[in-house]
Protein backbone atom coordinates (compact mmCIF):
# COMPACT_ATOMS: atom_id res chain seq x y z
CA UNK A 1 0.00 0.00 0.00
CA UNK A 2 1.18 3.28 -0.83
CA UNK A 3 2.04 5.72 2.14
CA UNK A 4 -0.29 8.48 2.43
CA UNK A 5 0.96 12.10 2.58
CA UNK A 6 0.04 14.10 5.51
CA UNK A 7 -2.78 15.84 3.85
CA UNK A 8 -6.60 15.98 2.99
CA UNK A 9 -5.92 17.77 -0.25
CA UNK A 10 -6.43 15.26 -3.56
CA UNK A 11 -2.84 15.67 -5.96
CA UNK A 12 -5.18 16.86 -8.72
CA UNK A 13 -6.48 19.58 -6.51
CA UNK A 14 -2.81 20.12 -5.73
CA UNK A 15 -1.76 20.72 -9.14
CA UNK A 16 -4.26 23.10 -10.01
CA UNK A 17 -4.24 25.12 -7.13
CA UNK A 18 -8.10 24.34 -5.98
CA UNK A 19 -8.89 24.24 -2.11
CA UNK A 20 -6.67 26.71 -0.50
CA UNK A 21 -7.86 30.64 -0.23
CA UNK A 22 -5.38 32.11 -2.04
CA UNK A 23 -5.90 32.26 -5.69
CA UNK A 24 -9.78 32.81 -5.32
CA UNK A 25 -9.23 35.50 -3.16
CA UNK A 26 -7.05 37.38 -5.23
CA UNK A 27 -9.12 37.15 -8.03
CA UNK A 28 -12.11 38.08 -5.97
CA UNK A 29 -10.41 41.02 -4.41
CA UNK A 30 -8.87 42.66 -8.22
CA UNK A 31 -12.27 42.43 -9.56
CA UNK A 32 -13.11 44.39 -6.34
CA UNK A 33 -10.59 46.73 -7.32
CA UNK A 34 -11.25 47.56 -10.71
CA UNK A 35 -14.61 47.81 -10.02
CA UNK A 36 -13.93 50.65 -7.20
CA UNK A 37 -11.85 52.11 -9.76
CA UNK A 38 -14.08 52.11 -12.28
CA UNK A 39 -16.85 53.96 -10.34
CA UNK A 40 -15.20 57.65 -11.02
CA UNK A 41 -13.40 56.51 -14.73
CA UNK A 42 -16.90 55.81 -15.91
CA UNK A 43 -18.34 59.05 -15.09
CA UNK A 44 -15.50 60.52 -16.73
CA UNK A 45 -15.48 58.28 -19.70
CA UNK A 46 -19.50 59.34 -19.92
CA UNK A 47 -18.76 62.89 -19.32
CA UNK A 48 -16.23 62.95 -22.11
CA UNK A 49 -18.27 60.92 -24.56
CA UNK A 50 -21.15 63.49 -23.94
CA UNK A 51 -19.09 66.25 -24.47
CA UNK A 52 -17.22 64.59 -27.89
CA UNK A 53 -20.72 63.38 -29.34
CA UNK A 54 -21.64 66.41 -31.45
CA UNK A 55 -18.17 66.99 -32.71
CA UNK A 56 -15.40 65.10 -35.21
CA UNK A 57 -11.92 64.31 -35.54
CA UNK A 58 -10.05 67.84 -34.90
CA UNK A 59 -11.82 67.68 -31.26
CA UNK A 60 -11.01 63.98 -30.79
CA UNK A 61 -7.46 64.47 -31.10
CA UNK A 62 -7.60 67.69 -29.21
CA UNK A 63 -9.55 66.55 -26.06
CA UNK A 64 -7.12 63.39 -25.62
CA UNK A 65 -4.12 65.67 -26.92
CA UNK A 66 -3.87 66.97 -23.48
CA UNK A 67 -1.72 64.85 -20.87
CA UNK A 68 -4.77 64.01 -18.11
CA UNK A 69 -7.51 63.05 -20.45
CA UNK A 70 -5.01 60.57 -21.63
CA UNK A 71 -3.89 59.24 -18.34
CA UNK A 72 -7.49 59.00 -17.36
CA UNK A 73 -8.61 57.34 -20.62
CA UNK A 74 -6.00 55.19 -20.51
CA UNK A 75 -6.61 54.57 -16.65
CA UNK A 76 -9.88 53.61 -17.59
CA UNK A 77 -9.79 51.24 -20.53
CA UNK A 78 -6.84 49.17 -18.50
CA UNK A 79 -8.79 48.75 -15.49
CA UNK A 80 -12.06 48.04 -17.54
CA UNK A 81 -10.76 45.29 -19.64
CA UNK A 82 -9.24 43.95 -16.75
CA UNK A 83 -12.84 43.94 -15.15
CA UNK A 84 -14.41 42.46 -18.06
CA UNK A 85 -12.31 39.60 -18.21
CA UNK A 86 -12.23 38.82 -14.93
CA UNK A 87 -16.19 38.82 -14.95
CA UNK A 88 -16.64 36.86 -18.14
CA UNK A 89 -13.67 34.17 -16.40
CA UNK A 90 -16.86 33.49 -13.52
CA UNK A 91 -19.67 33.61 -16.16
CA UNK A 92 -17.54 30.81 -18.13
CA UNK A 93 -16.69 29.07 -15.26
CA UNK A 94 -20.43 28.94 -14.26
CA UNK A 95 -22.28 28.26 -17.49
CA UNK A 96 -19.97 26.30 -19.78
CA UNK A 97 -19.35 22.51 -18.34
CA UNK A 98 -17.43 21.18 -20.86
CA UNK A 99 -13.74 21.17 -19.55
CA UNK A 100 -12.10 21.89 -23.14
CA UNK A 101 -15.08 24.45 -23.81
CA UNK A 102 -14.76 25.99 -20.87
CA UNK A 103 -10.93 26.39 -20.63
CA UNK A 104 -11.31 27.14 -24.79
CA UNK A 105 -13.68 29.96 -23.91
CA UNK A 106 -12.03 31.64 -21.27
CA UNK A 107 -8.74 31.66 -22.82
CA UNK A 108 -10.29 33.46 -26.20
CA UNK A 109 -11.77 35.66 -23.60
CA UNK A 110 -8.38 36.84 -21.92
CA UNK A 111 -6.28 37.02 -25.01
CA UNK A 112 -9.26 39.05 -26.56
CA UNK A 113 -9.54 41.85 -23.89
CA UNK A 114 -5.79 42.21 -23.48
CA UNK A 115 -5.02 42.50 -27.19
CA UNK A 116 -8.04 45.42 -27.44
CA UNK A 117 -6.65 46.91 -24.20
CA UNK A 118 -3.39 47.49 -25.61
CA UNK A 119 -4.76 48.45 -29.03
CA UNK A 120 -7.40 50.68 -27.33
CA UNK A 121 -4.09 52.34 -25.52
CA UNK A 122 -1.30 52.90 -28.17
CA UNK A 123 -4.31 54.37 -30.22
CA UNK A 124 -4.72 57.02 -27.30
CA UNK A 125 -1.00 57.52 -26.69
CA UNK A 126 -0.51 57.94 -30.40
CA UNK A 127 -3.13 60.93 -30.48
CA UNK A 128 -1.63 61.86 -27.50
CA UNK A 129 1.62 61.91 -28.78
CA UNK A 130 0.43 63.93 -32.00
CA UNK A 131 1.65 61.74 -34.53
CA UNK B 1 -30.51 7.55 -6.22
CA UNK B 2 -34.23 8.86 -5.26
CA UNK B 3 -34.14 11.88 -1.94
CA UNK B 4 -37.79 12.41 -1.61
CA UNK B 5 -38.34 15.31 0.76
CA UNK B 6 -35.13 17.21 0.06
CA UNK B 7 -35.50 20.84 -0.69
CA UNK B 8 -34.55 21.70 -4.07
CA UNK B 9 -33.26 24.81 -5.44
CA UNK B 10 -35.48 27.78 -6.81
CA UNK B 11 -36.57 25.37 -10.48
CA UNK B 12 -36.35 28.26 -12.98
CA UNK B 13 -39.74 27.42 -14.51
CA UNK B 14 -41.93 27.58 -11.75
CA UNK B 15 -40.26 29.48 -9.38
CA UNK B 16 -40.91 33.16 -9.74
CA UNK B 17 -37.82 35.28 -8.68
CA UNK B 18 -37.99 37.93 -6.38
CA UNK B 19 -36.86 41.13 -7.87
CA UNK B 20 -33.17 41.40 -5.91
CA UNK B 21 -32.92 37.48 -7.66
CA UNK B 22 -33.38 39.89 -10.78
CA UNK B 23 -31.32 41.93 -10.47
CA UNK B 24 -28.32 39.85 -9.49
CA UNK B 25 -28.63 37.60 -13.01
CA UNK B 26 -29.32 41.02 -14.79
CA UNK B 27 -25.76 42.27 -13.43
CA UNK B 28 -24.23 39.23 -15.02
CA UNK B 29 -26.32 39.85 -18.42
CA UNK B 30 -25.14 43.31 -18.73
CA UNK B 31 -21.79 42.90 -17.66
CA UNK B 32 -21.48 40.55 -20.87
CA UNK B 33 -23.40 42.73 -22.82
CA UNK B 34 -20.51 45.48 -21.77
CA UNK B 35 -18.11 42.89 -22.39
CA UNK B 36 -19.25 43.29 -26.03
CA UNK B 37 -19.93 46.49 -25.92
CA UNK B 38 -16.27 47.79 -25.61
CA UNK B 39 -15.84 46.51 -29.15
CA UNK B 40 -17.64 49.74 -30.37
CA UNK B 41 -15.91 51.98 -27.59
CA UNK B 42 -11.99 50.13 -29.10
CA UNK B 43 -13.32 51.07 -32.88
CA UNK B 44 -14.48 54.31 -32.19
CA UNK B 45 -10.73 54.95 -30.47
CA UNK B 46 -8.38 53.01 -33.28
CA UNK B 47 -10.71 54.58 -36.06
CA UNK B 48 -9.48 58.01 -34.14
CA UNK B 49 -5.89 57.07 -34.20
CA UNK B 50 -6.12 56.03 -37.93
CA UNK B 51 -7.71 59.35 -38.85
CA UNK B 52 -10.64 61.86 -39.92
CA UNK B 53 -11.62 59.19 -42.66
CA UNK B 54 -11.43 56.21 -40.41
CA UNK B 55 -13.57 58.31 -37.48
CA UNK B 56 -16.09 59.79 -39.44
CA UNK B 57 -16.63 56.67 -40.73
CA UNK B 58 -17.52 55.40 -37.17
CA UNK B 59 -19.40 58.27 -36.46
CA UNK B 60 -21.77 57.99 -39.26
CA UNK B 61 -22.63 54.23 -38.24
CA UNK B 62 -22.86 55.65 -34.47
CA UNK B 63 -25.80 58.46 -36.00
CA UNK B 64 -27.48 55.70 -37.94
CA UNK B 65 -31.00 54.28 -35.65
CA UNK B 66 -28.97 50.89 -35.29
CA UNK B 67 -26.11 52.68 -33.98
CA UNK B 68 -28.04 55.12 -31.39
CA UNK B 69 -29.90 51.72 -30.28
CA UNK B 70 -26.85 49.77 -29.37
CA UNK B 71 -25.73 53.22 -28.08
CA UNK B 72 -29.02 53.37 -25.81
CA UNK B 73 -28.34 49.78 -24.87
CA UNK B 74 -25.12 50.38 -23.88
CA UNK B 75 -25.72 53.49 -21.58
CA UNK B 76 -28.41 51.75 -19.93
CA UNK B 77 -26.28 48.47 -19.34
CA UNK B 78 -23.28 50.56 -18.51
CA UNK B 79 -25.45 52.74 -15.41
CA UNK B 80 -27.18 49.55 -14.51
CA UNK B 81 -24.00 47.76 -14.24
CA UNK B 82 -22.62 50.89 -12.31
CA UNK B 83 -25.39 51.66 -9.70
CA UNK B 84 -25.80 47.81 -8.90
CA UNK B 85 -22.12 47.38 -8.98
CA UNK B 86 -21.78 49.77 -6.22
CA UNK B 87 -24.72 48.06 -4.39
CA UNK B 88 -22.59 44.91 -5.07
CA UNK B 89 -19.43 46.49 -3.18
CA UNK B 90 -22.29 47.42 0.12
CA UNK B 91 -22.86 44.05 -0.08
CA UNK B 92 -19.06 43.25 -0.16
CA UNK B 93 -18.20 44.96 3.45
CA UNK B 94 -21.38 43.43 5.11
CA UNK B 95 -24.04 46.45 4.62
CA UNK B 96 -27.63 46.32 3.24
CA UNK B 97 -28.35 42.61 3.62
CA UNK B 98 -31.69 43.16 5.33
CA UNK B 99 -34.95 42.47 3.30
CA UNK B 100 -36.22 45.94 3.48
CA UNK B 101 -32.72 47.41 2.83
CA UNK B 102 -32.46 45.31 -0.26
CA UNK B 103 -35.81 46.20 -1.92
CA UNK B 104 -34.98 49.94 -1.10
CA UNK B 105 -31.67 49.37 -2.94
CA UNK B 106 -33.28 47.65 -5.97
CA UNK B 107 -36.07 50.89 -6.04
CA UNK B 108 -32.69 53.06 -5.96
CA UNK B 109 -30.58 50.68 -8.22
CA UNK B 110 -33.47 50.94 -11.14
CA UNK B 111 -34.51 54.70 -10.92
CA UNK B 112 -30.74 55.93 -10.91
CA UNK B 113 -29.95 53.68 -14.07
CA UNK B 114 -33.27 55.23 -15.75
CA UNK B 115 -32.45 58.48 -14.91
CA UNK B 116 -29.20 58.87 -15.46
CA UNK B 117 -29.82 57.00 -19.02
CA UNK B 118 -32.76 59.56 -19.82
CA UNK B 119 -30.76 62.54 -18.48
CA UNK B 120 -27.66 61.11 -20.62
CA UNK B 121 -29.68 61.03 -23.73
CA UNK B 122 -31.48 64.22 -23.09
CA UNK B 123 -27.20 66.30 -23.38
CA UNK B 124 -26.68 64.02 -26.10
CA UNK B 125 -29.47 64.44 -28.42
Amino acid sequence: MATQPHSLRSALGKVRGLGSAKEGTHHWWLQRLTALALIPLTIWLVASLIALSGFGHEEFVVWFGQPVNATIMILFLAMAFHHAQLGMQVVIEDYVSHHGRRMALIILVKFACYGLAVLTIVSILKIAFGA
Amino acid sequence: MATPNRPLSPHLQVYRLPLTALMSISHRITGVGLTFGTLLLAWWIVAAAYGPTDYAEVQSFLGSWIGLLLLFGFSFALYFHLCNGIRHLFWDIGKYFELEQTRRADVFVLIGAAALTVATWVMVL
